[in-house]
């Protein structure tokens, strides 16, 4: 007699070795991106190649400041995981793990400064 | 009995799609720019970071991220990676809908693909026009 279920000896079988809680994350983080990305889009594009006072003083006030800091959080842990699916696609074993890690380190240094930046600008 | 000698390493098994001679699609077109917009987009978004931090940091280190930015080069990233990230918003929101069990019809998906494609076009040329 068996005692795993079908279910038990599947899980973890595939590719990514996992299940659907990471294509879960992604879809509620590109959820609350779809809603943020056409609003940051305008406020970083209309400061974009403005002089410094003027880029200071858009990201100083609270709605540009706030927006900004949920696009980096979010957004570059949804770049992390996808970043992750591709990499678990087209490479395997030690080299993985090793992408893998820096597609994280990666997106989070670049939210980390992100956020220093704008802290050291709103605050 | 002539089967005994055919082991798994004998059998003549069919290849998979070769990348050489795969008829593109609409479909798998599509989705692998979702998968390429999706990570490029990261040059942008790291350029951009830079940017803020040089604001954040003295008038000589912004002179030198402003003159990146607004250059040709600046340009030629901001701009590849607005429509990169208006065709993964499109794409994304496709999935969306198809995670629903909507659109999955092989005419449906190929209007939606072309939707995404068009589409990031001309909200890339909006968007530009908007925040000249």
């Amino acid at each position: 007699m068996r005692y795993l279920t079908a279910r038990k000896r599947a899980e973890g079988r595939g590719a990514a070795h996992h299940g659907a809680e990471h294509h879960w994350a992604m879809t509620v983080s590109s959820v609350g991106l779809a809603f943020l990305l056409p609003v940051w889009l305008y406020i970083f594009g209309s400061t974009l190649g403005a002089p410094r006072e003027v880029v200071l003083d858009t990201f100083a006030r609270p709605f540009p400041a706030i927006v900004t800091a949920l696009i980096l959080v979010v957004g570059m842990r949804h770049f992390a995981m996808g970043a992750t699916t591709m990499l678990e696609d087209y490479s395997k074993g030690t080299t993985r793990k090793v992408l893998v890690i820096a597609a994280g380190a990666l997106a989070t240094v670049i939210a980390a400064t992100g956020l220093f930046a704008l802290a050291r600008i709103a605050l | 009995m002539a089967d005994a000698k055919r082991t798994p390493q004998t059998i003549n098994r069919p290849l998979s799609p070769h990348l050489q001679i795969y008829r593109p699609q609409m479909t798998s077109i599509s989705s692998i720019l979702t998968r390429i917009t999706g990570n490029g987009v990261i040059v942008a978004v790291a350029l951009a970071v830079w940017w803020l931090l040089a604001a954040a940091t003295s008038d000589n280190y912004f002179a030198v991220a402003n003159a990146v930015v607004t250059s040709w080069f600046g340009d030629l990233v901001f701009t590849a990676a607005l429509w990169a990230i208006w065709y993964h918003f499109l794409a994304g929101l496709r999935h969306l809908y198809y995670d629903q069990g909507h659109g999955l019809e092989i005419a449906t998906a190929e209007k939606l693909g072309w939707a995404c494609i068009i589409g990031s076009v001309v909200l890339t040329v909006i968007t530009i026009l908007l925040v000249q």
